[in-house]
């Protein structure tokens, strides 16, 4: 397993230094001057400029100015906002957790209803059931969630009036952030009404959020459960006398169960990319929306940083994934 | 090969005329045996006709501003006149039309985006998985830091730097949806190189380019033709996602996300400028995928049901 993890990391490192690469030359492949990009002077005399320019370190070598950039990303140093000339990896700091909260209520949303939805699916194929509900998954996996999400909200908060259009919680509230989880902290507050209203806050930004993950799960699960069901050792399983529920439940279930981890895990990029899109529509403040604010308002320090550190946490993600399908799945390692 | 050598020349064509006839019609019959793969395949038609035939069939001008008609309501609604069936936009546009005309802009971007990572992913997949080495470490290096970054992501960084716009927008997609045709390519030329026949091929003294394109590639097509549906719904989807975010094709332009963007701020107030660039955009991809599902049933013998 330690070999296993060894070749793993030896696969990463250079994609990651790859990645480092790829945010390093980012400012410089930007049409226009890039001192005059980062510094967000338009307008400067060759004096200003060169001083900025030495300031940034700019005016030295391309190499010598890539290894100071990775030195400083392997410190924390992920560069200084252009706007708010705060560092970039303490906003998002700040902001993660809320991203980190809307993409664990989607997933475990996505995993709740995707793997039963998928199990039914594959025990009564070709049925009404499989039809229904793999017709579901496609539509669901063919959703613009963009689309999606203004269409709950015109039902949900338009309409009926039920679950609020933006934000993370009702303005009444107000109470400090001690863990950056909106659930956590209003239930810390002891605020009456707070966790009901940042509960009521999540339900539609996540099931926006869940419904592409929740259509490929389902759909993953059912042809992992259908491969393993026609497996001898099902048959011997059914044969011997074994309850359908411990055949189906037990013995089928878990090895179908190898795939769908490393789907479930593939999906944490798609949730990032898709919290771009849901945290917009929604006003939810976190990194999709930061990183897609910061596009508008030429932040480029924060695109650059923050291209690198979601890299570096879908990296992270898929190499525990890595590690855990090798761990369920012993055949894997070598 | 053989077959070719011992058969007299006129009668060759007609053979290989006949087993194409014969691999289409065994095709067909897989799959047409799923039904939704077959309505896909309709709308899809469909939607290419619509496209071409948009100045003759859409009613009105996608870009012609009623200012007496604005955000009228769609025909069936209160309100709604029959001049303009699914109503008009904020300045007056007529949705209708501008649908018609916004099917154009989709099919052309699923085809250009396809066209272009499809043919770049095959040839340096083919590169990759036929020298191995140094050369394929350092593409398959690549591909993972092009997939280690989320494609919206990726893309809004690559239209960032080549400035927003249905092109830059195009380039972006096909570059984060290459690296899939790569790993394709790459496995299957691997599978297939040290086949008897590539080794015979190789011995007769092709090239190495021929060993490569006519030789080995013709064999690896089925999984590539379904990712190429895949890719060609997933294009249709990333560039309306990037027009919505205003990153994409931009204002007038009729695309469906662009649309979308436009019509954001109206949402409670009038539904249908929302709901119907979406619903175009729902079912065109819809149609793709079911498409996909269909070949992906007939071209891989795996799962083809007995």
């Amino acid at each position: 397993m330690f070999g296993f993890l060894l070749r793993r990391l030896a696969v990463l490192i250079p994609t990651f230094i790859g990645v480092s690469i790829i945010a390093f030359s980012f400012i410089r492949l930007l049409p226009g001057d890039p001192v005059a990009l980062l510094s967000g002077e338009r307008v400067m005399s060759p004096e200003r400029h060169a001083q900025i320019s030495a300031q940034l370190g700019m005016d030295r070598p391309m190499i010598v100015q890539y290894f100071d950039y990775l030195g400083g990303v392997l410190t924390g140093d992920f560069g200084t906002s252009i706007v708010s000339k705060k560092p970039v990896l303490d906003q998002f700091l700040t902001l993660f957790p809320a991203t980190v909260e809307l993409s664990f209520c989607a997933i475990i949303i996505a995993i709740a209803l995707g793997i039963p939805a998928g199990v039914i699916a594959a025990i009564k194929r070709g049925s009404i059931f499989d039809q229904g509900l793999m017709g579901i998954a496609l539509v669901g996996y063919s959703m613009p969630i963009f689309w999606w999400g203004l269409l709950l909200i015109i039902l949900f908060s338009g309409t009926l009036q039920w679950f609020p259009v933006s934000g993370r919680i009702s303005l009444m509230f107000y109470f400090p952030q001690v863990t950056g989880f909106m659930l956590i902290d209003s239930l810390i507050s002891g605020q009456k009404g707070a966790f009901a209203s940042a509960l009521s806050h999540l339900v539609l930004p996540s099931i926006v959020l869940a419904t592409i993950p929740l259509a490929v799960i389902a759909r993953q699960t059912r042809s992992a459960m259908l491969e393993v069901l026609s497996e001898d050792y099902v048959r011997t399983a059914r044969a011997k006398g074994l309850s359908p529920f411990r055949v189906v439940g037990i013995h089928a279930l878990r090895n179908a169960m190898i795939p769908v981890i490393t789907t479930v895990g593939l999906q944490v990029g798609v949730m990032l990319a898709g919290a771009i899109l849901t945290e917009t529509i929604f006003s939810w403040p976190g990194i999709g929306k930061w990183i897609l604010d910061s596009v508008f308002r030429r932040d480029y320090a924060v695109i650059q940083g923050g291209l690198l550190l979601i890299a570096a946490i879908i990296m992270t993600v898929n190499l525990i994934v890595d590690l855990l399908y090798g761990l369920v799945n012993p055949r894997i390692r070598h | 090969m053989a077959d070719a050598t011992l058969t007299p020349k006129a009668a060759e064509p007609v053979s290989s005329a006949q087993m194409r006839r014969q691999m289409l019609k065994e095709f067909w019959f897989y799959f047409s045996e799923n039904r939704g793969a077959v309505i896909g395949l309709f709308v899809f038609l469909a939607l290419v006709l619509v496209a071409i035939l948009a100045p003759v069939i859409a009613p009105h001008s996608p870009f012609e501003q009623y200012r007496d008609a604005v955000l009228k309501p769609p025909v069936w609604a209160e309100g709604g006149t029959a001049t303009y069936i699914l109503g008009t936009d904020p300045v007056g546009r007529d949705i209708l039309s501008r649908l018609i005309y916004g099917a154009q802009y989709s099919l052309f971007v699923g085809l250009v985006v396809t066209t272009l990572s499809l043919v770049s992913g095959i040839v340096v997949g083919l590169l990759a998985g036929y020298y191995r080495g140094w050369l394929d470490t350092i593409i398959m290096r690549l591909m993972d830091m092009i997939l280690a970054v989320p494609s919206l992501l990726l893309a809004l960084v690559l239209v960032t730097i080549l400035g927003p716009g249905l092109n830059s927008a195009m380039i972006a997609i096909a570059v984060t949806l290459q690296p899939h045709f790569v790993r394709l390519t790459r496995a299957a030329v691997m599978a297939e190189k040290t086949r008897d026949y590539v080794t015979a091929a190789r011995i007769a003294g092709a090239s190495p380019l021929r060993l490569m394109f006519r030789t080995i590639l013709p064999n690896c097509t089925a999984p590539l033709i379904v990712q190429a549906t895949l890719s060609f719904s997933n294009a249709i989807l990333d560039a309306a996602a990037l027009g919505f975010l205003g990153m994409g094709a931009q204002p007038p332009t009729p695309e469906w996300g662009t649309m979308l963007a436009e019509a954001r701020e109206f949402i409670l107030r009038a539904w249908w400028v929302v709901t119907f660039p979406g619903l175009a955009i729902l079912i065109t991809v819809l149609a793709i995928n079911l498409m996909g599902d269909g070949l992906r049933d007939a071209l891989d013998p795996k799962l083809k049901r007995s």
